[in-house]
C-alpha cells in the first residue's frame, strides 16, 4: 500500500511560520512546517541522530531550496525532496500535507 | 551693574556651561536667571552626537541638571532684542533683562544649491536631525554626504553604518582640509575608501535632484558626474547664529558673529555673548574647548571680576571612521622659515607631518594620520625643544613594518616565539586557513600580538581568500551585522534580511541574529519572530539530549545554595525521574525532561525561588567560586560574595558564545579562574582580573589583565570587556580567539578598555547598564504567558501524549536513555586536534 487516508493535524494558524511542530499519525511522528505559502511534512526522526527531533529544527533556504537543518548536528535537509544537502545517500521521509478548510491534513507515504 | 534679571538665549553645551559657571559662584543669589531655549530638549552633548547610533539615548547625552533658581523656557525662542526698552521678546511674552547672554551657536551653513529643499536632505546638528535621518535611511540604499570635514566624515559613517552605500563630496581637494596638509589628507582618503566610502574631491555640488518618489535621488557635479543618493546630509560648515545681535543693531565680526571683546562683552554693555556665535575679538570658534572658556569669563565678569579669553587651543584628535587623526599647533607650516619633518608609510598607511623652527630644535606643530598615539606627547612639547629625534618621535609604536608578503623565508615573522616566514608558509600550505589557526599550529602571535596583522598578510599573499559572510544570506560577519542592527534600530530578522541579505536564512545565520537582538534587549526571546529563529534549546530554554529529551539547570550563584533549595531540586529530580548529576560549574543538571514536562518542572523551581541557568544559551553560565575568605584559612577575599554578584549581574547576557567564569579566594586558585572567559583571583589589596581563559577543546589559560582592582573597578572593567566581545566577536568565538584574532592582541584591548583609545568606555559602560536593569528571568516569564507556554507540547494533535520514543533503562541506581536495538544512536566524531607530522 503506498498512501494511507489523510488526517487533520491542527489548525492551520497553529503553525507559527518557520518553526516546526510534531504530530503523531497513526503512530508515526511527523514533523509540520509552514514556510510563507508553503506546508511540508516529514518524518520527525532524525536519520543521523536516531531521535524524534526534526520537528525542533531551524527552517531557513540553502540556493534556493527550502531547507531544515537537524538540532542534534545541524545536517541540512532539502524539504522538498527530503535529501540530506551534506551526507551523500541520507534523506529525511516525506509526507503529504494540504490545508482544508484552515485545517492541517496529513497523510502518511510508505518507503519510495 | 553685579546683579538682577539676567536672560540666557541659548540653552546649548556652552550656554548650559554658563549658566552652571555662574550659578556655582553666585553665592548670594544676585542673578535671577531665565533661559530661553529653541529645542524642546535641554542642554545635551552635542560633541557626542553620533553616539545616538550606537544606541546611545538622547537621556545619556543629557547635560542638563535641574536648578530651582533658573528658569528654563523650552521651545521658546528669542525673536528680538529690544536694546531700549531691555526686554527679549519670544512669542508667549517678553522677558526684561539687566543682563543678556546670548549663546544662540551656530547653524548647519546650507549652500545655495537648487534641491537642498527635497525631502531627504538633512543637516547633522541636533538630535532631531539624527532621528530623521535613521527614519528616512529605513529601506534605502544609497547615501551621501556634502562636505569632507570633521562633521561630515562623521556624518559619512553614521550613513554607512545605518547600511546605506555611502559617499561624500568635499570641494576641497582634500579631506578635513582645516586639520591635516594633503599628504595626511591623501592616507586618510585611502582609510576612509577602503571602508566603503566614495569619496570626490575637489569639485562642487552643483544641485540635487529627486528621485522617482519625489524625495531626493541624486547629487549632480559640477563636473557634470552624477552620484547617486536617496539620502543626503549637508555638512559644508557652520555659521555664527548672529541674527538677533543683528537686527538689535550690535556691531558683528568681519566673518559673521556676534563681535565681542576680550571679556566677550559686545558694544552694549549689557550684552555678552559665549560660544559659538560671539566673535571674540573679530574670532568665531568652532570648537567646545574654546566656548567653555568664553563662558567662564562671562560668569566672572557678571560677577564682578576682569577675566579675558584665554585664546584657542586648536589642537584636536580624534577618531573618525576608526582613524586616529589628531592635529596640533601650526599644523600646516605657515610660520616663516619652518621645516616640515614627514613619515609616510604605505604599509601600515600612517602618515605624520611635523613642523619644526627653521633651526630644527623647535616644534611648532604637526599632523598625525593613521597612529596618533605620539600625539599626547608631541601637543605638550609644542613651542619647546623636541623630546627626541623626529623619526624616533613618528615611527609607530610597535611598527609591523612593510607587507609581509615581501619577506624573505627565512624572516623571523614572530619574534617571541622564533617563528619564520617558511613555518607559517608550511603551515598555511597544510591546510591553516586563518589567523586562530597558524596561531594553533606555529605559536605565532600567541605571545603579543604585534604580529598577527603580518599572519593576516601572509595568508593575503598566499591566497586564502577571507571571507567574513557569515553564510550565504550575509555577506557581512557579526561584528557588521550587530552594527546593523544596532545603529539602524532594526527588531527583526525579516527586516534585516530584506534589507540586507537575502534568501530565507538558515541555522547559521538565524539564531547569530537571534543572540543579536537579546544581547540589544529586545525581549524575550520567544516573542514574536524570534521565536522561529532560535535553535531549540533556546526554543525550550532547555538542553536538548541526544534522545530527543531536555535537561534543565537551575541557576546556583557561584554555587551557594540553601539547604532548602537543595531539597527542592532532589523532590523535582525525585518526582520527574530525572537523571541527576553535578555539573562543573558548580550547579546541578537534570536529566531526561520531555517538553510537556519542562513548564511543571520549572513551575515548581521558581516558586522556591530558582531561575533560569541559562545553561541552554550562548549566555553567562556560572560564576564558580572557592569558598574564600568566610571559611578558608589561606583565603584573602570573600570569593562567593564577588562570583554571586558577578553572576547575578551579568545573567542573562546574551553573548556571540557561552561565556564562564570563576572567582578564587587567594592565589591556590581553587576556582580554576584561569581557565575561564574572565576569572578574577584575590588579592592582599583587591582583585586580578585574568581574561581569554578556555577550557573544552583547546584549553587556553587566561592573561592577566589587570592587577590589585577595587570591587567597583573590577565590575566596571568586566563590564567593557563583556560588552566589547558581544559587539566585536564573531559568530561562535570564544573570548579566547576573539582576543588572539585581535590586531594588538591583550595591549590593544587594554587601551580600548582601560585607557579608552578609542572613546567607547561611557557607552560600553551605559549598554551594561541598560543589560543590568533590563534583566528578568526567562522562565518565569514563559509561565505568566499562556501564549508562550502553548509551545511546550510534544504533539500538536495530541498534547496529552508523552514522546513514546523517549524510554528509560537504569544505571547505578538513575534513568538513562535506552539504548537503541538498531544501533543507530553513533557517536558523532569531532575532529580533535591532530598532530602535525
Amino acid at each position: 500500500m503506498r498512501t494511507l487516508d489523510w488526517t487533520a493535524v491542527c489548525p492551520l494558524d497553529r503553525l507559527d511560520p518557520d518553526r516546526g511542530v510534531a504530530a503523531l499519525v497513526d503512530g508515526v511522528q511527523v514533523a509540520l512546517f509552514r514556510t510563507g505559502d508553503e506546508l511540508y511534512a516529514v518524518d520527525n526522526l532524525d536519520p543521523v541522530g536516531g531521535a524524534q527531533v526534526m520537528s525542533r529544527g531551524i527552517v531557513g533556504s540553502r540556493g534556493g531550496l527550502p531547507t531544515l537543518a537537524s538540532p542534534l548536528h545541524k545536517q541540512v535537509y532539502d524539504l522538498t525532496t527530503g535529501r540530506c544537502l551534506d551526507l551523500p545517500d541520507v534523506a529525511l521521509r516525506r509526507h503529504d500535507v494540504r490545508c482544508r478548510d484552515g485545517l492541517v491534513e496529513v497523510r502518511l507515504r510508505q518507503e519510495e | 551693574m553685579s546683579g538682577g534679571r539676567l536672560v540666557v538665549v541659548g540653552n546649548g553645551m556652552v550656554g548650559q556651561r554658563f549658566v552652571e559657571a555662574l550659578r556655582a559662584r553666585d553665592q548670594e543669589r544676585r542673578w535671577r536667571v531665565t533661559v530661553l531655549g529653541e529645542e524642546r530638549r535641554p542642554a545635551y552633548d552635542r560633541v557626542r552626537l553620533s553616539a545616538f547610533f550606537d544606541g546611545v539615548s538622547a537621556e545619556d547625552l543629557n547635560l542638563h541638571s535641574p536648578d530651582d533658581g533658573v528658569e528654563l523656557r523650552l521651545g521658546e525662542p528669542a525673536l528680538a532684542v529690544d536694546r531700549a526698552r531691555r526686554i527679549v521678546r519670544t512669542a508667549s511674552g517678553e522677558h526684561p533683562y539687566d543682563a543678556l547672554v546670548l549663546a544662540t551657536g551656530s547653524s548647519a551653513f546650507v549652500p545655495p544649491i537648487d534641491g537642498t529643499d527635497l525631502p531627504g536632505v538633512f543637516v547633522y546638528r541636533t538630535l532631531d536631525d539624527l532621528a530623521a535621518i535613521r527614519a528616512h535611511a529605513a529601506g534605502r540604499r544609497t547615501g551621501a554626504v556634502i562636505g569632507g570635514g570633521l562633521l561630515g566624515l562623521e556624518a559619512a559613517n553614521a550613513l554607512r553604518l545605518l547600511g546605506l552605500a555611502t559617499s561624500v563630496v568635499e570641494f576641497a581637494p582634500r579631506l578635513m582640509p582645516v586639520q591635516v596638509d594633503e599628504a595626511g589628507g591623501a592616507m586618510l582618503r585611502r582609510y576612509v575608501e577602503e571602508l566603503g566610502v566614495t569619496t570626490y574631491l575637489g569639485v562642487a555640488t552643483s544641485a540635487l535632484r529627486p528621485g522617482p518618489d519625489g524625495t531626493v535621488g541624486a547629487l549632480e557635479l559640477a563636473d557634470g558626474r552624477t552620484v547617486g543618493a536617496d539620502l543626503v546630509v549637508v555638512a559644508a560648515g557652520i555659521r555664527p547664529r548672529d541674527e538677533l545681535a543683528r537686527a538689535a543693531g550690535l556691531p558683528l565680526g568681519p566673518r559673521g558673529g556676534v563681535l565681542v571683546d576680550a571679556g566677550c562683552r559686545t558694544a552694549d554693555e549689557r550684552i555678552w555673548a559665549v560660544g559659538e556665535c560671539a566673535a571674540v575679538e573679530g574670532t568665531c570658534h568652532g570648537l567646545v574647548a574654546p566656548g567653555y572658556a568664553t563662558a567662564e569669563v562671562v560668569a566672572d565678569r557678571l560677577l564682578g571680576g576682569a577675566a579675558t579669553f584665554p585664546g584657542a587651543d586648536t589642537a584636536t584628535k580624534l577618531k573618525l571612521l576608526g582613524v586616529d587623526v589628531a592635529s596640533f599647533g601650526d599644523a600646516h607650516g605657515v610660520s616663516p622659515g619652518c621645516l616640515d619633518v614627514t613619515f609616510t608609510d604605505p604599509a601600515t598607511r600612517a602618515y605624520a607631518k611635523l613642523v619644526l623652527s627653521d633651526d630644527a630644535t623647535t616644534l611648532l606643530g604637526g599632523v598625525l594620520v593613521g597612529d596618533a598615539s605620539a600625539y599626547p606627547t608631541l601637543r605638550a612639547s609644542v613651542g619647546g625643544p623636541l623630546p627626541a629625534p623626529p623619526l624616533a618621535l613618528l615611527a609607530p609604536a610597535g611598527g609591523a613594518g612593510a607587507g609581509a608578503g615581501a619577506l624573505p623565508a627565512a624572516a623571523q615573522v614572530c619574534s617571541c616565539n622564533a617563528v619564520t616566514r617558511a613555518d607559517l608558509d608550511a603551515a598555511i600550505a597544510g591546510g591553516a586557513t586563518d589567523v586562530p589557526a597558524l596561531k594553533a599550529c606555529t605559536r605565532a602571535g600567541t605571545s603579543c600580538g604585534s604580529c598577527v596583522p603580518m599572519l593576516k598578510q601572509l595568508l593575503d599573499a598566499a591566497g586564502v581568500a577571507q571571507s567574513r559572510a557569515l553564510c550565504e544570506h550575509f555577506d557581512t560577519g557579526r561584528q557588521e551585522l550587530f552594527d546593523i542592527v544596532r545603529v539602524r534600530g532594526i527588531r527583526t530578522f525579516s527586516q534585516l534580511i530584506a534589507e540586507h541579505g537575502r534568501g530565507r536564512g538558515c541555522d547559521i545565520c538565524k539564531p547569530v541574529v537571534a543572540s543579536i537582538l537579546a544581547s540589544l534587549g529586545t525581549g524575550h526571546v520567544l516573542d514574536g519572530e524570534q521565536a522561529s529563529l532560535q535553535d531549540t534549546n533556546d526554543h525550550f530554554l532547555a538542553n536538548l539530549q541526544r534522545d530527543g529529551s531536555y535537561s534543565v539547570v537551575p541557576r546556583i550563584p557561584g554555587g551557594e545554595i540553601t539547604p532548602e533549595k537543595l531539597i527542592v531540586i532532589g523532590e523535582v529530580a525525585r518526582d520527574f525521574r530525572l537523571y541527576t548529576k553535578i555539573t562543573g560549574g558548580q550547579r546541578i543538571d537534570l536529566f531526561g525532561a520531555r517538553v510537556e514536562q519542562l513548564p511543571q518542572i520549572w513551575r515548581r523551581l521558581v516558586d522556591a525561588g530558582f531561575e533560569s541557568g541559562h545553561a541552554y544559551g550562548k549566555a553567562l553560565r556560572t560564576v564558580k567560586s572557592c569558598v574564600g575568605a568566610t571559611w578558608c584559612r589561606y583565603g584573602v577575599q570573600d570569593s562567593v560574595g564577588l562570583a554571586v554578584a558577578l553572576e547575578l549581574r551579568y545573567r542573562g547576557l546574551r553573548a556571540p558564545h557561552k561565556l564562564k567564569s570563576a572567582v578564587s579566594g587567594c592565589a591556590r586558585e581553587c576556582a580554576e579562574a584561569r581557565s575561564k572567559d574572565f576569572g578574577v583571583i584575590a588579592t592582599e589589596t583587591g582583585w586580578n582580573l585574568y581574561v581569554g581563559g578556555n577550557g573544552g577543546f583547546r584549553p587556553r589559560h587566561a592573561d592577566l589583565f589587570a592587577t590589585d582592582l577595587s570591587t567597583e573597578a573590577l565590575i566596571q572593567l568586566i563590564d567593557r570587556f563583556l560588552i566589547y566581545y558581544i559587539r566585536t566577536a564573531d559568530r561562535l568565538q570564544r573570548t579566547a580567539a576573539w582576543i588572539e584574532a585581535m590586531d594588538g592582541g591583550l595591549d590593544h584591548l587594554r587601551s580600548v578598555l582601560v585607557d579608552d583609545s578609542l572613546g567607547l568606555c561611557a557607552d560600553l559602560d551605559a549598554a551594561m547598564a541598560r543589560h543590568v536593569a533590563g534583566y528578568s528571568d526567562e522562565w518565569r516569564d514563559v509561565l505568566e504567558d499562556p501564549e508562550r507556554l502553548r509551545r511546550f507540547t510534544s504533539f500538536v494533535n495530541a498534547p496529552d501524549v508523552p514522546d513514546p520514543s523517549i524510554t528509560f533503562a537504569v544505571e547505578r541506581g538513575q534513568p538513562v536513555p535506552t539504548r537503541g536495538a538498531d544501533g543507530r544512536r553513533q557517536p558523532v566524531a569531532l575532529g580533535l586536534p591532530g598532530v602535525r607530522r
